[in-house]
């Protein structure tokens, strides 16, 4: 791909597309990033505790992958808007699902006891 | 040198266009954004309710693990060859676009077709989402994604025809981008039902 179709592109959509070689890497990893929390799960390799804590990782993991490499968001990337909405959201869709739960857990405790 | 005089030239004729587009990708965006906090919503409902099974079955006894692992790999796929039909929309292949995407909604409709046979199964084996408050949010949760994926295929199933029929054109490619968006998003909400609901219910 030449030099200025990618520029007329970057400016057209706004965004970096990148190339068959960064959407293979990135189907590698998505795969590898699949695979491995299911074989910790599957053969229960760790105490309970760790297993979540593995699970998670392996899904923001996941999540970095996904963002990065199908979808392209980079500081670096003619679509600095994109990420900046991108990190609020995720700002509030953390309050939302952190705050539910401390909440509810708060209500059945105080239920409970 | 020519490269630059060229970029200048065309961006001089076509600023307006191009600024239109962009424009439109972004807003696209930002309903992606939008419809993540819906997602939140049900995962934090999810989350509170998971353990509420009222007296029946939780996820160890209900879900069928190499099927939930297959659907993952199902839809991981189509996210990568969507990416393929969009790289050949760049390079202006018509063909391998239309193939690419023909591909995709296979992948699609098979993700779709695996989760409605399980729903099928789970509601004849009388756990349905009546049954309590785990399955209720489980459904509403997983069936959220699969009519966001089924929206994603009729969607696709209009851009082949408009690809088909107008071409790669301005226009086009950027529908094109947008769908991408919402698949790639949908790949992403999969992979936290897939962590969430599946892989830490089997602990």
């Amino acid at each position: 791909m030449s030099h200025h179709e990618n520029l007329a592109t970057d400016i057209e959509f706004g965004s970096d597309h990148g190339t068959v070689k960064s959407y293979i890497v990135g189907f590698i990893f998505s795969l590898v990033l699949t695979i491995v929390p299911f074989v910790i799960v599957a053969e229960h390799l760790f105490s309970t505790l760790s297993m979540y804590v593995t699970i998670a990782i392996f899904a923001l993991a996941q999540l970095l992958v996904q963002l990065v490499f199908f979808l392209h968001l980079s500081p670096k990337s003619k679509a600095r808007w994109n990420l900046n909405v991108f990190i609020f959201t995720f700002l509030v869709v953390m309050i939302l699902v952190a705050g539910s739960i401390w909440i509810m857990v708060n209500l059945d405790y105080f239920m409970m006891h | 040198m020519s490269t630059v005089a060229h970029k200048t030239i065309e961006q001089h004729s076509t600023d307006h266009h191009h600024d239109t587009q962009s424009t439109i990708v972004f807003g696209f965006w930002i309903y992606i954004m939008s419809d993540c906090i819906l997602f939140a919503t049900l995962f934090a409902a999810f989350a509170v309710l998971h353990t509420h099974t009222f007296g029946g079955p939780g996820p160890k006894e209900l879900f069928s693990m190499p099927i939930v692992l297959a659907e993952t790999f199902i839809l991981l796929t189509s996210s990568f060859t969507y990416g393929l039909a969009l790289l050949a929309a760049f390079r202006k292949h018509q063909g391998q676009v239309i193939g690419f995407l023909i591909a995709t909604f296979i992948l699609g409709l098979s993700f779709v077709a695996i989760e409605v046979t399980e729903f099928t199964h789970l509601v004849q084996e009388g756990h349905s989402w009546r049954s309590s408050a785990f399955l209720s949010s489980f459904f509403t949760l997983v069936g959220t994604h699969g009519l966001h994926v089924s929206m994603g295929l009729i969607w696709m199933i209009g851009l082949i025809v408009q690809v088909k029929r107008h071409g790669l054109t301005h226009i086009t490619q950027r529908k094109l981008t947008t769908l991408s968006l919402f698949w790639h998003f949908l790949d992403i909400v999969w992979i936290f039902v897939f962590s969430i609901v599946y892989l830490m219910g089997m602990i």
